[in-house]
């Protein structure tokens, strides 16, 4: 191995915390930016053997990695390697004219916006606080700062949401003409905010929304869309492949390193997560040290398992070689009777088109 | 010991009556055992037994009183041993009939109370509890005397907790039960009222001499069984092991066989010297065949060589137990057991799991099916999977069952014993509250959850026992289920021909209720033979993702799958259904609503 080639950077802080989510978020904190972006750097610095001598993709994370004071923002990716794929997150009321020019200049070449859907009244729901007219806003924003590869991230499922409203929002969504589309069904995870207050109504409402998987897959694939992994699509053009290099790199089971809290890095047969508190982080970093970190190993053929599970998530063949102990050979066989898997040749292996909407079973049954 | 100075007596109680606790009362006021070193509920051994205030062992306790030798013979309280109990009572002159003065006569009263009386027994009425606020001493004592054809007046009002009174049941016995009446001189002849088994002293038989003498050391033979063994030792109860060099007739005790099997020493065999053999054996020997039957599993196949060593193991102590190896399409490697009867297998089914530590799926039980065959042969059938499609004729077990209830129970009950193919037999009033109703029931219709129908339209207050009553032509067949179009052997059942649609049809609801939805569609169907009475069908599921898979979530998404994995490997493979343990005993839940209106 000559190291990771993939760099994620955690920028947690947010303006507000939406009831739904559970990853390392701070809110305020404004007057930390620096000393934070300063730790990064400092992280960065300190696990500069784990990274290739060029890296090809860099994702800015959060959190809300636009809520960051824009210079901190733009000295911060001044200090990042070069990649050819750097992506931001960004919530679509951050997204301003300056802040869109300062990510292009600054050398972001992706920009994943948390649109989640169109419809006020869901929007509310979860908390969001952005109206669907800023959705509209940042991409006019983005385009006008030459951004050529906008990711747009919906959620369905939501309390309340509408076979129709689903519709409408994927219609919207693809009259803004984004390059990518994530659509995740929504999560009530356990003990969230949101969880408490509507995990009632979402068991009820389970049945009615058991297709609303099948419509989006529809919807987007018959608009041209490529259903290139179980919640991801990309638009298809001959002449770029606009699927995310960063996200494809964690289900082609690549080592990558994660800097900033809560961040996981994972490198051969070690994966790491770091604190996801902040002025733990901090502290150990403003002395120099590595912040405190839960370590796992993933020897043992983890890895192997972990490939399995994510390159089935995608809509090219899984090579199987150097896999067969991460197979068992009874619920392959079963799954690939039901006709839920393929190969397509003797040595890979895919899920079938039905067999992509029950992946989560599928793998269940045929890991070892 | 001068015979007319023994007297050999037994307590018979309805559970929870205060059986045990008379017993302990007895030992202590004797002083047999003093209070200090006095565990409570002394003949109690199991740990078992105490939980559940049963007592499945007898024991024979001997005690002195005013110059008397008593032997206290206790005996197992529950239907299903009422076999090993009339060979108890055999051994005794005569009895205490034990009634909480709360609850007065319940179902195990009279059965016991009948079976004391038919071997002959002379009875002492006895009511106890009478400390308890709620206790009714006179309507108890009315109520006993009746079914005795006693005076009120002789019936002894104690209270075995507090020891009040306990002294007078001993004067009782010694006044009421006659001595034994064997002859000394004659030939030994001994009854082997219960046996058990020691680790290291090998099969020890409980007896009771009726004729002559046996002596330490002597050849000895069961004639039943013909077994031949030496009497390593001979002793009593005090409650501890008292050897002794002789026991004559009219006692009680206990010989050390060496035998290392408890089944070639059978309960109500009768012992004879080898040197002077009796000509013949004394009456009443039964070989207890077992009843229901169900299979029993390994829940992980692997323990399948626990299971069967702990099956041979708890063989050793329990004679009534049988089985013999089963395969099962949908279970794979297990054993069909055959059992006296419910408690019998609930029993076992608990040591198995408690002293073994095994985790056992257990089929809905059934019972003994006599099958004509074409060859004009009858066949016994212990498992609904072997039951021919096509019977000419079949016979199935009959009980006689007895419930006792208060008067506004009896329409919730007769209702109950008509669903179950009941016949009406007899009622009376024991009291103007309480009616004693007797039914002929089949066996097969008990099994599955009668008692628990009964409890439930009873709230409670209902108290039930059977005694079996041979078998009887019977219009059954045998149901199959069907999962994905594969009979699943474990799930097959055999009804009455005009039940035979509405069980299917709640048996499948019940299934498609258990069995989660698959990655295909998995009909379930019911059938007699090749015709299908019953259909429902668990729809295929639609989706299962992880919804959204990054490098900050690898592993726990890889702990959800390998999570799912175990998940499965916990059901049963039917074909390419994966089956929860708990739909194989759906059938066990289908006696709601299953009248055929």
């Amino acid at each position: 191995m000559t190291g990771a080639r993939h760099l994620y950077v955690h920028l947690p802080f947010c303006a507000h915390r939406c009831g739904y989510c559970d990853f390392v978020t701070v809110v305020g904190r404004e007057g930390q930016h620096r000393a934070y972006v300063d730790a990064l750097l400092r992280e960065l610095e300190l696990e500069r053997a784990a990274l290739a001598p060029a890296l090809e993709t860099i994702f800015l994370g959060g959190g809300t990695p636009t809520v960051t004071a824009l210079p901190e923002l733009v000295r911060l990716l001044a200090a990042l390697p070069e990649a050819p794929e750097v992506t931001v997150e960004a919530n679509p009321e951050t997204v301003t004219p300056e802040l869109a020019t300062a990510l292009r200049s600054a050398g972001v070449t992706r920009v994943s916006l948390g649109a989640q859907t169109f419809r006020p009244q869901l929007l509310r729901v979860l908390e969001r606080v952005a109206g669907p007219d800023d959705v509209r806003r940042a991409v006019h924003h983005l385009r006008d700062a030459q951004f050529d590869n906008i990711s747009l991230d919906l959620i369905y499922g939501i309390p309340g949401q509408t076979a129709a409203d689903l519709e409408a929002d994927l219609g919207d969504a693809l009259a803004l003409e984004p390059e990518h589309l994530s659509c995740y069904e929504l999560e009530a995870k356990p003990g969230t905010r949101f969880t408490h207050a509507w995990g009632e109504e979402l068991r009820r409402q389970a049945d009615a929304m058991e297709d609303y998987f099948e419509r989006v897959v529809a919807t987007l694939t018959g608009a041209g869309f490529r259903w290139y992994e179980t919640a991801n699509f990309c638009r298809v053009d001959p002449a770029r492949d606009l699927r995310s290099r960063h996200n494809l790199a964690y289900w082609l089971g690549r080592d990558y390193l994660g800097i900033g809290i809560g961040a996981v890095s994972t490198i051969e047969n070690r994966r790491w997560q770091n604190t996801p508190r902040l002025g733990r982080y901090l502290a150990a970093l403003g002395a120099g040290a590595v912040p405190e970190r839960e370590l796992e190993d993933v020897g043992g053929g983890v890895r192997a398992r972990e490939r399995v599970m994510l390159g089935l998530r995608l809509d090219e063949p899984l090579p199987l070689a150097g896999l067969a102990d991460a197979f068992d050979p009874t619920g392959l066989a079963r799954v690939e009777g039901l006709g839920l898997v393929e190969r397509p040749d003797a040595g890979t292996l895919t899920l079938t088109e039905r067999g992509r909407f029950l992946g989560g079973a599928v793998t269940a049954e045929l890991l070892a | 010991m001068d015979q007319s100075k023994i007297r050999n007596f037994s307590i018979i109680a309805h559970i929870d009556h205060g059986k045990s606790t008379l017993a302990d009362r007895i030992l202590e006021i004797t002083e047999a055992v003093s209070a200090r070193e006095m565990r409570e509920q002394l003949l109690d051994s199991m740990e078992l037994e105490r939980e559940r205030g049963i007592t499945i062992k007898a024991q024979a306790v001997r005690v002195s009183w005013k110059g008397h030798e008593l032997n206290l013979i206790d005996t197992p309280g529950h239907v299903d041993f009422t076999y090993e109990v009339s060979r108890s009572l055999q051994a005794c002159e005569g009895a205490l009939l034990v009634v909480d003065a709360a609850q007065g006569i319940e179902a195990q009263t009279l059965a016991n109370a009948y079976l004391a009386i038919e071997n002959g027994l002379d009875i002492v009425p006895v009511v106890n509890k009478i400390d308890l606020p709620q206790a009714d001493p006179d309507g108890a004592s009315i109520e006993v005397a009746d079914l005795l054809g006693d005076d009120p007046s002789h019936v002894v009002r104690i209270s075995a907790k507090t020891g009040q009174n306990v002294h007078e049941v001993l004067d009782a016995i010694v006044e009421r039960v006659p001595p034994p009446a064997g002859e000394a001189e004659a030939p030994p002849r001994a009854l082997v009222f219960d046996s058990s088994y020691d680790q290291y002293r090998g099969v020890v038989a409980f007896i009771r001499v009726v004729d002559g003498t046996f002596t330490r050391r002597e050849a000895l033979r069961a004639m039943a069984t013909t077994t031949r063994f030496d009497a390593e030792e001979l002793g009593f109860f005090s409650p501890t092991m008292t050897p002794v060099e002789t026991l004559t007739a009219g006692e009680v005790g206990y010989v050390i066989t060496g035998l290392k099997e408890l089944s070639s020493l059978r309960v109500g065999d009768t012992l004879t010297t080898v040197a002077n053999p009796a000509s013949a054996p004394l009456p009443g020997y039964k070989d207890v065949k077992p009843m229901v039957f169900a299979g029993l599993f390994p829940t992980d196949s692997d323990d399948y060589p626990e299971l069967r060593d702990a099956l041979e193991k708890l063989e050793l102590n329990d004679a009534a137990l049988f089985y013999e190896p089963e395969t099962s399409q949908a279970l794979g490697f297990g054993f069909r057991c055959g059992f006296l009867g419910l408690l019998h297998m609930e029993i076992v089914r608990e040591r198995l799991e408690r002293e073994f530590d095994l985790d056992l799926l257990v089929t809905a039980p059934t019972v003994a099916y006599r099958v004509l065959e074409r060859n004009g042969d009858w066949r016994e059938v212990h498992n609904p999977a072997e039951f021919p499609r096509e019977v000419e004729e079949v016979e199935e077990p009959y009980v006689k069952a007895s419930i006792i209830v208060p008067k506004e129970f009896v329409g919730a009950v007769m209702e109950l014993c008509n669903d179950r193919r009941g016949t009406f037999d007899h009622m009376e009033y024991l009291s103007p509250e309480r009616v004693h109703l007797t039914y002929e029931l089949p066996l097969g219709e008990i099994v599955l959850d009668f008692y628990d129908q009964l409890k439930s339209r009873t709230r409670g207050y209902a108290s039930f026992d059977y005694d079996l009553a041979g078998f009887k032509a019977g219009n059954l067949v045998r149901v199959d289920v069907l999962v994905a179009n594969e009979t699943v052997d474990a799930l097959s059942l055999i009804v009455h021909r005009d039940f035979a649609y509405d069980r299917g049809r709640l048996l499948v609801e019940k299934l498609r209720e258990e069995i989660p939805r698959q990655m295909f569609d998995v009909p379930i169907q019911a059938a007699i033979g090749a015709r299908v009475i019953a259909r429902e069908t668990v729809k295929a599921r639609r989706k299962d993702v992880l919804a959204k898979c990054y490098g900050g979530d690898i592993s726990r998404k890889r702990k959800l799958l390998e999570n799912q994995k175990k998940g499965k490997k916990r059901m049963k493979q039917v074909g390419a259904v994966e089956v929860p343990q708990e739909a194989f005993l759906a059938v066990l839940n289908i006696g709601q609503g299953q009248k055929s209106s």
